[in-house]
């Protein structure tokens, strides 16, 4: 029905296949086996982080940053002094907008008004991971629950069908724009600001989970124990939130891990076009950081300024990347499946040799191809 | 199952159908952004402007709302887009400067497929092994860099390191007429080999950020598709005959993942539009990004009509890129019936 959403059967690059409006025109083979329940748990956790190396990495720095921002939230003096000391005026007594370069008291250096960079990019820790947080939480409701109506209830002649592909055909458009683009448009005409800028990217980022979480519940609710469930005289309502919504939750919430990261670069940009969070901000903000640095301090000169900020996004979204990342290839059965087979067929010759014991990862419960997936692989 | 000349002509009739609504959606969202959910408008878009035009504009925000609809919606199909608060029409400045974009996002789109699909490849063929572990650092640096911060190094560090311009599209005004306002193709068809030169060195460095920042998906859709296809027969059988690894992988096996990949390099056109915003602002660049960072008030000088015409505009573009995605799948994918 759309131009959009046919393409490609697939959405933000999840590999999750789109069924629906897709599904008439390219014929797919029905999904077998699914196998994409992990053992929950920290057991799960630590032997999907053991499959990939890098999603350990990407693990230890999120857990590093989060800790550091709950430090700064809860515990401000020992990471940033900006708030009390310029109240005493200790950096406030420079007399000349002097611009110390990274020294052993200042790490990160002293920007224009000599305030510690190093405090400043603490500080804002705690707002960015906030806002990227709050967004992303709000989009996976809001569109969570449209995806979960519009994928659940699409009887075709029905209201419940009519209701379905208005959902998908308000997402489509909203879906054609990019979401940058919608989000400074919506940020130029309410204002700007940060309370602003939040709302013009919850207003765009919710389409995502729509395509999502309707593609999940379509792929999920012809499974026999849906149908067993109902032969059984379940409430269709019991039905959604008991069977439907539970298998659903998983790769929403990988999708939303990489998410926070996204959000965050789609933030901090808009801070940096001059329309987020004002510089300077009682609550500083990286992106608008790098918007004031970069127009003010050259950068061959005080390259600390902008080097520092950037240093400190490219971290924090890298951090949540390789988790997701990590995380995505292991719950998307596609990528899954065929290191299964790859590993089954071709064993690397060096597999065993020196090595531990092969992994075994209990991803597919009822495939058996799934306990081999990544496991050969390294 | 139709797949016969004419069955493509249904196929494609029926994309072109289908994007109506969807082209209306984007026009009626735009208006409900600018007209609709607007706070004081007349003030916050024209802060510099004479009192006739802000009480041109207050008259125009009074009138009922489908008045307004009505008026928006013909003037934009009329081409008559209106003008920025000091006088410049928005339609001949947008229509010059939307080739210049369209020049800086296929060349980065080339680059992310000279580059990224190789990449996937070569992670496919090690996965789960360094060289994949490298590929995966690399496109994931590029997915966690802020086009902001990737453009600011390469224009403002990178650039001296390798001795490329940073800024503009010539190092001095070029002597030719500019008949397609792509600088590379201006160039050429003047049959000016310095100037090609220049445009080019030009050209190379926002591309290749704009490519590096959007290079993920590409490289990962690939990688995944090869670990699909590399264990299939066909792959095995052509391995048998004796043919060499790189006729296996680049001919065999490449050609049936590159279905996937096909579309979602036409699906990332919106993230590649979005891009060029932060990127032509900060390399001096004279396209619609640029265009649309000025309108949007990054500048503190912000262009109703324009505002609206370029995101009109970036709309279109990415609906168009997705009928071309769609329309590839189609051709390129033989399970899918054209009727």
């Amino acid at each position: 029905m759309n131009s959009t959403s046919g393409v490609g059967g697939t959405e933000g690059g999840t590999g999750v296949p789109i069924a629906g409006s897709a599904a008439p025109r390219v014929r797919l083979p029905p999904p077998v086996s699914r196998g994409r329940q992990l053992r929950s748990g920290a057991v799960g956790l630590y032997r999907v982080l053991r499959a990939n190396p890098l999603s350990f990495v990407g693990f230890v720095l999120v857990a590093f940053t989060l800790i550091l921002a709950a430090f700064v939230v809860f515990a401000p003096h020992l990471v940033a002094h900006y708030g009390a000391e310029q109240q005493t005026g200790v950096y406030n007594s420079a007399p000349t907008l002097f611009r110390w370069p990274p020294s052993f008291a200042h790490p990160f250096g002293t920007d224009g008004a000599s305030y510690d960079i190093f405090s400043e990019v603490m500080l804002a820790l705690p707002t960015d991971l906030g806002i990227g947080v709050a967004i992303a939480g709000v989009a996976l409701i809001a569109g969570g629950g449209l995806g979960l109506v519009a994928g659940f209830w699409d009887r075709p002649g029905h209201l419940s069908g009519y209701t379905s592909s208005f959902i998908m055909r308000v997402t489509d458009v909203f879906l054609a724009f990019p979401s940058l683009i919608l989000a400074l448009a919506l940020v130029a005409s309410i204002g700007k600001g940060t309370i602003q800028a939040m709302i013009a990217i919850m207003l765009t980022w919710w389409p995502y989970y729509v395509r999502l979480v309707r593609g999940e519940v379509i792929a999920v609710k012809h499974l026999p124990y849906v149908t067993a469930a109902r032969a059984a005289g379940v409430r269709e309502t019991k039905i959604l939130t008991r069977h439907v919504l539970r298998n659903v939750l998983e790769p929403v919430v990988v999708y939303f891990t990489l998410d926070i990261g996204t959000v965050l670069v789609i933030f901090s940009t808009i801070s940096f076009v001059g329309v987020g969070v004002p510089y300077p901000s009682s609550a500083p903000e990286w992106g608008s950081m790098m918007s004031f640095y970069q127009g003010n301090y050259p950068f061959q000169i005080y390259w600390w300024a902008i080097t520092f900020p950037a240093l400190a996004i490219f971290v924090t979204v890298l951090a949540f990347s390789l988790l997701g990342d990590g995380l995505r290839d292991v719950l998307d059965p596609r990528s899954r499946r065929a290191l299964a087979e790859s590993a089954a067929h071709e064993p690397p010759p060096e597999a065993n040799v020196g090595e531990p014991p092969v992994l075994t990862l209990p991803l597919g419960r009822d495939s058996p191809s799934g306990s081999a997936a990544l496991g050969g692989a390294p | 199952m139709g797949r016969s000349t004419s069955d493509l002509l249904i196929f494609l009739g029926k994309r072109l159908l289908q994007l109506l609504p969807v082209l209306f959606g984007t026009i009626l969202l735009t208006f409900i952004v600018t007209h609709v959910a607007a706070v004081s408008p007349c003030a916050r878009w024209y802060p510099h402007a004479k009192p006739s035009v802000i009480a041109h504009c207050q008259a125009q925000f009074a009138l009922p709302i489908y008045t307004q609809f009505w008026n928006y919606f013909s003037q934009l199909l009329q081409g008559n887009w209106g003008a920025d608060q000091y006088g410049t029409a928005v339609f001949p400045v947008i229509a010059s400067s939307l080739p210049a974009t369209l020049e800086l996002v296929f060349t980065a789109l080339f680059l992310m497929i000279v580059i990224g699909i190789p990449l996937g490849v070569i992670a496919a063929q090690f996965a789960g092994r360094w060289a994949d572990h490298l590929v995966r650092i690399f496109y994931l640096s590029g997915w966690a860099t802020p086009t902001y911060v990737g453009a600011i190094i390469a224009a403002d560090f990178l650039a001296r390191g390798v001795g490329l311009p940073s800024s503009g599209e010539f190092s001095a005004p070029p002597p030719f007429v500019r008949v397609t306002h792509m600088s590379v193709v201006d160039a050429i068809i003047a049959g000016n080999l310095p100037f090609t030169f220049d445009a080019l060195s030009h050209l190379i460095l926002p591309a290749a950020v704009l490519a590096f920042i959007n290079m993920g998906i590409a490289t990962r859709m690939t990688r995944t598709s090869m670990l699909e296809v590399l264990p299939l027969d066909f792959v095995k059988s052509a391995r048998m005959k004796g043919l060499s690894n790189f006729v296996v992988l680049y001919k065999h096996a490449l050609r049936n993942a590159l279905i996937t990949t096909t579309t979602v390099l036409g699906v990332e056109a919106g993230a590649l539009l979005a891009g060029t915003v932060v990127i032509e602002e900060v390399f001096a660049w004279p396209g619609i990004g640029a265009y649309a960072f000025a309108a949007i008030g990054g500048a503190g000088r912000p262009n109703f009509d324009g505002a609206i015409a370029v995101v009109v505009v970036f709309a279109i573009g990415v609906v168009v890129a997705n009928l071309i995605a769609d329309v590839l799948y189609g051709v390129l994918d033989p399970r899918v019936d054209w009727r």
